[in-house]
C-alpha cells in the first residue's frame, strides 16, 4: 500500500480514532462479496445478504463498506454525498482502496450516497458514452430498509416475469429520474441499494412501475 | 525443468486463481457492467495467461475472477470433458486454485465451455463461461473497430441482415450453422461464440448467468438470466436448428446435438452425442431402467 502525502490524509491520521480494519482476508472476502454483487446484478430485486460483516466507518453500513473494498481501487474515482470532510471515512477509503475521491459527480466511476435525502438527480452522474455505455457511474445508495418502502413492480433482464420490491427512504423524484435513465439506454447509470448487511441490484435495463 | 507438473503451487507459488487482486477487481467491474448492458462488448485489460490466445484465455480470465474456494468447476470443449483443452484448463484451476472439479453439469457451479452449451438444463446461480475467438459479430463484414463500434452505438444492424439474405438468394436458406448472430434484450447484436446454432435457443431465458470472454480481443459480454436472445431471421425464413434422422449410437438420445464419428477406413460412421456428460447420464438411466424392467418380468 502506498502512503499518500496529501494533507487531508495526514490530518485524518493524526487527529482521528484509529483506522477501522478492512477485510480480514482480502482475497477470499472480496471474492465472496463480489459473487454476492454478481448475483444481485444478475437477479435484480432480490435481497442478497452478504456473508461477511464489517465494522464500517460512519456513516457506512457493513454492505456499503464491503462493496467498496471488493470493487474500488486507484482506477475508479469516487464521489461521496458526505463531501470530503469526513476524515474517518475518507482516510479509510484512501487507505484500504487507494481510492481517488472527486468533488465532481459527473467524473465518478462510483458514487456513494449514505443518506438518500442528499441524492442529487441521477442525471448529475456520468451517463456513459454513446460508444462506451459501460463508462457510466455505478451508484450505491444506502437506504433505511430494502423491504418496508412502497412496493414497486420491477421487470426486465434477470427477472422471471416481475418482482415486487419495496425500497424505503428514496426521495420522491427518484423513480421519475429512473424513467429518464431508462430512456437513455444503452447509456445510463446502475444502482446498488444497501441496508445493513443486505443489498439489491438495479441495473439500467430494469423497468419500474408503481 | 522437470517434466511433471507441480500440483502444490496453489498456496504459495501464485495468488489464488493465478490473477493478481487488482486484475480480478478490474475484471469483476467489467462483469457487472456486462450484465447491466446485455450483449454489449465491454473492453477490459486482458492479461497474458500461461496459455496461447485461441485456447481460451478470455474464458480463463473470467473464470479466475469469479472462482472461489467453494466452487465446483466443470470445463468442456465441444461438449466433451475429456479433450485436451478441457483437461488442461481443469488441471490449471486445480493447480492454481485447488478448486473442486466435476464432469457433471448439474453439480457444477461454474462451467467453462468452448463451442457448446450443455444439454442438461442449467439452474439459477450457475455460471456459464464461453471462450470466444472473435467477439464482434460484424467483424467479417466491417473490418474497422471504429465503424463497428458506431454501428452498435446506433443499432445499425442492416448489413448483418443483408448477409443472411444473400445466403437465401444463393442457397435458398440461411447457410450459417454456427456462430449464429442474435439480438440480445432487443438491442445489441451478439456473437454467441462458435456454438452450433442448435444451442442458440438455450441462451435465451436461461436461469443461469452467461458470460463470454475474448482474451485476444479483450472483450467481455454477458446475457443475464431470463433475457431474450432472438436469433436473426426473416418472416418467410424463420430460424431453425439442425436435426438428425437417427439417434445417438451410444445412448439413443434423439434430442441432443450429434457428432459424426468415422469408425474405420471403409466409410463406416456413427453419430454420438457431443455432450459426454449428457450421454453417460442418459446411458446410466437407460441401463437402470432395463434393470428395473428385467427384475419385474
Amino acid at each position: 500500500m502506498t502512503v499518500r502525502s496529501d494533507t487531508s490524509f495526514r490530518s485524518a491520521v493524526s487527529t482521528d480514532a484509529p483506522l477501522k480494519p478492512g477485510f480480514a482476508d482480502p482475497v477470499f472476502d472480496s471474492q465472496a462479496v463480489f459473487r454476492d454483487l454478481l448475483v444481485a446484478t444478475a437477479y435484480p430485486g432480490r435481497i442478497v445478504s452478504l456473508d461477511r460483516k464489517l465494522t464500517a466507518p460512519r456513516p457506512f453500513s457493513s454492505a456499503t463498506a464491503a462493496l467498496c473494498l471488493s470493487l474500488m481501487d486507484f482506477e475508479t474515482p469516487a464521489w461521496l454525498d458526505t463531501g470530503l470532510d469526513n476524515n474517518e471515512l475518507t482516510a479509510w477509503l484512501r487507505f484500504h482502496c487507494s481510492l481517488p475521491l472527486t468533488k465532481t459527480a459527473a467524473n465518478a466511476r462510483f458514487a456513494i450516497v449514505s443518506d438518500p435525502a442528499n441524492l442529487p438527480p441521477l442525471q448529475a452522474f456520468h451517463q456513459g458514452d454513446v460508444e462506451y455505455p459501460d463508462r457510466s457511474t455505478t451508484l450505491i445508495i444506502q437506504v433505511p430498509s430494502l423491504a418496508d418502502g412502497p412496493a414497486m413492480t420491477w421487470m426486465g433482464p434477470g427477472i422471471n416475469g416481475s418482482i415486487k420490491v419495496g425500497i424505503a427512504g428514496l426521495p420522491p423524484q427518484f423513480w421519475t429520474d429512473w424513467d429518464l435513465n431508462r430512456e437513455l439506454y444503452p447509456r445510463g447509470i446502475d444502482v446498488f441499494f444497501t441496508s445493513g448487511n443486505d443489498l439489491i441490484g438495479l441495473p439500467r435495463t430494469i423497468k419500474v412501475e408503481a | 525443468m522437470s517434466g511433471t507438473m507441480n500440483t502444490d503451487l496453489g498456496g504459495d507459488g501464485y495468488n489464488f486463481a493465478f490473477l493478481d487482486e487488482q486484475t480480478k477487481r478490474m475484471i469483476r467491474r467489467t462483469l457487472l457492467k456486462a450484465l447491466s448492458i446485455p450483449g454489449y462488448q465491454v473492453p477490459f485489460g486482458g492479461r497474458e495467461m500461461p496459455l496461447a490466445s485461441g485456447w481460451g484465455t478470455g474464458g480463463l480470465q473470467v473464470t479466475a475472477s469469479v472462482l472461489g474456494p467453494n466452487d465446483r468447476l466443470k470445463v468442456i470443449d465441444q461438449g466433451a470433458d475429456d479433450t485436451t483443452n478441457a483437461v488442461s484448463i481443469r488441471r490449471f484451476f486445480h493447480t492454481v486454485a485447488n478448486v473442486a472439479v466435476t464432469e457433471s453439469t448439474e453439480q457444477a457451479t461454474i462451467i467453462q465451455t468452448r463451442h457448446r452449451v450443455p444439454e442438461a438444463p442449467l439452474k439459477e446461480g450457475q455460471i456459464l463461461v464461453y471462450q470466444v475467438p472473435e467477439p464482434e459479430p460484424l467483424r467479417r463484414l466491417i473490418p474497422r473497430e471504429s465503424e463497428t463500434r458506431k454501428m452498435h452505438a446506433y443499432a445499425e444492424y442492416g448489413t448483418m441482415q443483408v448477409t443472411l439474405y444473400e445466403d437465401i438468394a444463393r442457397f435458398g436458406r440461411i447457410a450459417r450453422t454456427y456462430d449464429y448472430p442474435a439480438i440480445v434484450n432487443g438491442r445489441f447484436l451478439m456473437s454467441p461464440s462458435p456454438i452450433p446454432k442448435f444451442d442458440n435457443p438455450k441462451i435465451a431465458n436461461n436461469p443461469a448467468m452467461q458470460f463470454w470472454g475474448a482474451g485476444r480481443e479483450k472483450r467481455i459480454y454477458a446475457v443475464p438470466p431470463y433475457t431474450t436472445a432472438h436469433s436473426l431471421d426473416f418472416d418467410d425464413h424463420p430460424f431453425e436448428v439442425q436435426s438428425w434422422k437417427g439417434c445417438c449410437a451410444l445412448c439413443g438420445s434423439t434430442m441432443s446435438y450429434l457428432d459424426e464419428v468415422i469408425t474405420d477406413d471403409k466409410g463406416s460412421r456413427m453419430f454420438v452425442c457431443s455432450d459426454t456428460d449428457f450421454c453417460t447420464t442418459h446411458q446410466a438411466k437407460a441401463a437402470a431402467q432395463t434393470k428395473v424392467v428385467g427384475e419385474h418380468s
